[in-house]
């Protein structure tokens, strides 16, 4: 497991100062303009060798998406957009960054605006986070004032803004276009994707867009090398990352891993184990709520990165482990999260607006049992007429959990049609 | 509940008007659209701060759409998206009380239940007789493994029990002020209750 020394956050908890002065006794903004001077290319390079895959969710290689921003401009200035949206049902880790780290995520701003050839960039704080955003303003106030932001920041000889905006309760905004859109001032309604942000973005112009974790990285990386992140981990998984452990353990947290850590050796060490001991689990959500649903088999064995959670046809996401013990009404902890998606959905697309409720009162027939074993598989069927029909990937957000339920628990959800039969053992079909 | 009828004019004070300004400013030339969710929030606190009851009669939706030079509409558009806008009167204290999965596994349904019994509340929505409370079904707050969460106003309180949520709407109920935000079952922050695992001072090393 993770040394305390390869630790990005190393306050993680709050247990030191979160100002400036505690920030750089513990190396934040330490040589910054040395890492600038290196220039753009090296930086993107630099990520490219982290292997660093985007901490939000969708997991795209952070490089890559940095080298797709223009390099000589066209008139058009660049943004860079940091989503701080975090709403993900599960998932709290940005949060700790934003109210413990906050010079992390303000230098990290920095440098990947410098990577990118933007001189401003917006942090989109969730509405909701309104303690956290006032630390956030605090903390980029001081850095205005140390000269660490604005002109010549950091005396890199790259001016730079950042901007602070905070949402106002939609879960959609942390959906990249979404977010552009209400940057802008309007409702958070998807964008259709091409043309995409690196080409026309915020305001029309080159956008991309990174979350808090991700840029938060940067700093750290930058200063002890992309082949130390890349050294973490596992092959094309590699790296550190904030996993947020919540449901029925003995000892909720969040706590930094590398990727790749083995769930079951997550849970037993940081979070005190499944209430009631390991064989007391039923089931997993293993990155935010729209990621498939495990059952304790798969749990057993599966690993926490990208790809070994894609294999098994569910995702890491955001992070977040929701954990289910034997007491749960599993049917019912999915139909609230349809029932969380069928409340969230922008209404702009109608297989989503019609579908999420929809789906969402199938399901409390199921939970209430009153479904037939036909609603149940019409249920699966419309799954896949909303996931991959809408303009952004709510559509499979709000069809995903559903259709885990079904690949992991389909006994389970089956059992409780009105006219299920039970399988006749052997012996009885004998007699 | 707010019984007072809904005021026709509203213009922003002398303690909003510096706020709306450099909310303006902080984005391009033309672009000053971008500040509407935050003088929406300006006016939605002056409002609080004034009667009370924070929310937007439609008399401060028109002062923002005319300081932001935009048609009426597309603020309406706006503070009808987000659930953040109270387009109704509520209450001196809101109880927003998250029940999404994460915090229902931790027993929502408790705290629920406790704030209806110590508000006198029915249903979601409603505001006490008094008009001190709101409730509110809040989705997701991003806290979860503080579950379950009760956010009142702008502050969550974390790790709650039934008893926890009865004392902390009783004492509000009696005219104290609210509590520090943060966990009421008095651990720090996110770190597992009975102690660090990770991040230990004095071996350097989590293993």
């Amino acid at each position: 497991m993770l040394k305390d020394s390869d630790r990005i956050y190393q306050n993680l908890y709050g247990q030191q100062d979160w100002r400036l002065a505690g920030a750089l006794a513990r190396g934040d903004w330490n040589g910054t303009a040395d890492i600038i001077a290196r220039g753009r290319d090296a930086l993107v390079e630099e990520m490219k060798a982290s292997v660093m895959r985007g901490r939000g969710g969708a997991g795209f290689p952070t490089g890559m998406k940095w080298s797709f921003m223009p390099k000589q401009s066209d008139g058009r200035p660049s943004y860079v957009v940091i989503n701080a949206d975090e709403s993900e049902p599960g998932t709290c880790k940005d949060r700790d960054i934003i109210r413990n780290e906050p010079h992390k995520l303000i230098e990290g701003a920095l440098i990947a605006s410098f990577a990118m050839g933007a001189h401003k960039a917006f942090i989109y704080i969730r509405g909701e986070y309104y303690n956290e955003a006032q630390r956030l303003q605090s903390a980029i106030d001081e850095a205005y004032q140390a000269g660490l932001l604005g002109k010549n920041a950091a005396n890199s000889g790259w001016d730079f803004d950042l901007v602070l905006q905070r949402g106002a309760g939609a879960y959609i905004c942390g959906e990249e276009t979404a977010m552009l859109e209400s940057l802008e001032g309007k409702k958070g309604m998807p964008r259709m994707k091409p043309p995409f942000p690196a080409g026309m973005g915020l305001y029309g112009c080159p956008t991309t867009v990174n979350n808090v974790e991700t840029i938060a990285g940067v700093p750290t990386i930058m200063r002890r090398g992309g082949a130390w992140f890349a050294g973490l981990g596992r092959p094309k998984n590699a790296g550190t990352k904030i996993f947020c452990i919540s449901g029925h353990v003995n000892n909720p947290c969040n706590v930094e891993e590398e990727l790749g850590v083995p769930l079951k050796d997550l849970i037993e060490k940081h979070a005190g184990g499944v209430r009631g001991g390991w064989d007391n689990l039923q089931a997993i959500i293993p990155g935010g709520a729209s990621m498939p649903i495990l059952n304790k088999a798969m749990a057993d064995v599966q690993l926490m990165d990208f790809d070994s959670l894609a294999a098994v046809k569910s995702g890491m996401g955001s992070g977040a482990i929701i954990v289910m013990d034997k007491s749960v009404d599993v049917v019912k902890a999915i139909w609230r999260l349809s029932k969380f998606f069928k409340h969230e959905s922008c209404g702009q697309c109608t297989p989503c607006r019609e579908g999420t409720g929809w789906m969402m009162r199938q399901m409390d027939r199921i939970v209430q049992n009153k479904a037939t074993l036909a609603d149940i598989h019409l249920l699966e069927q419309v799954t896949t007429q909303v996931a991959g029909h809408t303009i952004c990937a709510f559509g499979e957000a709000s069809s995903w959990p559903i259709q885990g339920l079904m690949r992991a628990f389909r006994p389970t959800v089956e059992a409780r049609a009105t006219d299920y039969q039970p399988p006749q053992t052997v012996a009885q079909a004998a007699e | 509940m707010n019984t007072q009828p809904e005021p026709q004019t509203f213009m922003f004070d002398e303690i909003s008007e510096p706020l709306v300004a450099k909310a303006i400013s902080k984005y391009p030339e033309g672009r000053q659209m971008s500040a509407v969710k935050t003088l929406l929030d300006i006016a939605q606190r002056q409002i609080g701060r004034t009667t009370g009851s924070a929310w937007l009669p439609q008399a401060a939706l028109d002062a923002v759409a005319a300081r932001l030079g935009a048609k009426p509409m597309r603020i309406y558009e706006v503070a009808s998206f987000y659930t953040m806008f109270n387009l109704k009167p509520v209450g001196k204290y809101q109880l927003q009380v998250c029940t999404t999965t994460p915090c229902w596994l931790r027993g929502s349904d408790d705290i629920v239940s406790a704030c209806k019994k110590a508000s006198g509340i029915e249903h979601f929505g409603e505001t006490s007789a008094d008009g001190v409370f709101t409730l509110t079904e809040v989705e997701c707050l991003g806290a979860c493994v503080n579950a379950p969460i009760l956010q009142v106003n702008d502050d969550y309180y974390e790790d709650m029990t039934a008893a926890s949520t009865e004392a902390l709407i009783g004492d509000l109920k009696a005219g104290k002020p609210l509590p520090s935000a943060g966990s009421l079952g008095g651990r720090k922050s996110s770190a597992p209750a009975p102690g660090q695992t990770t991040l230990l001072p004095a071996s350097g090393s989590g293993e």
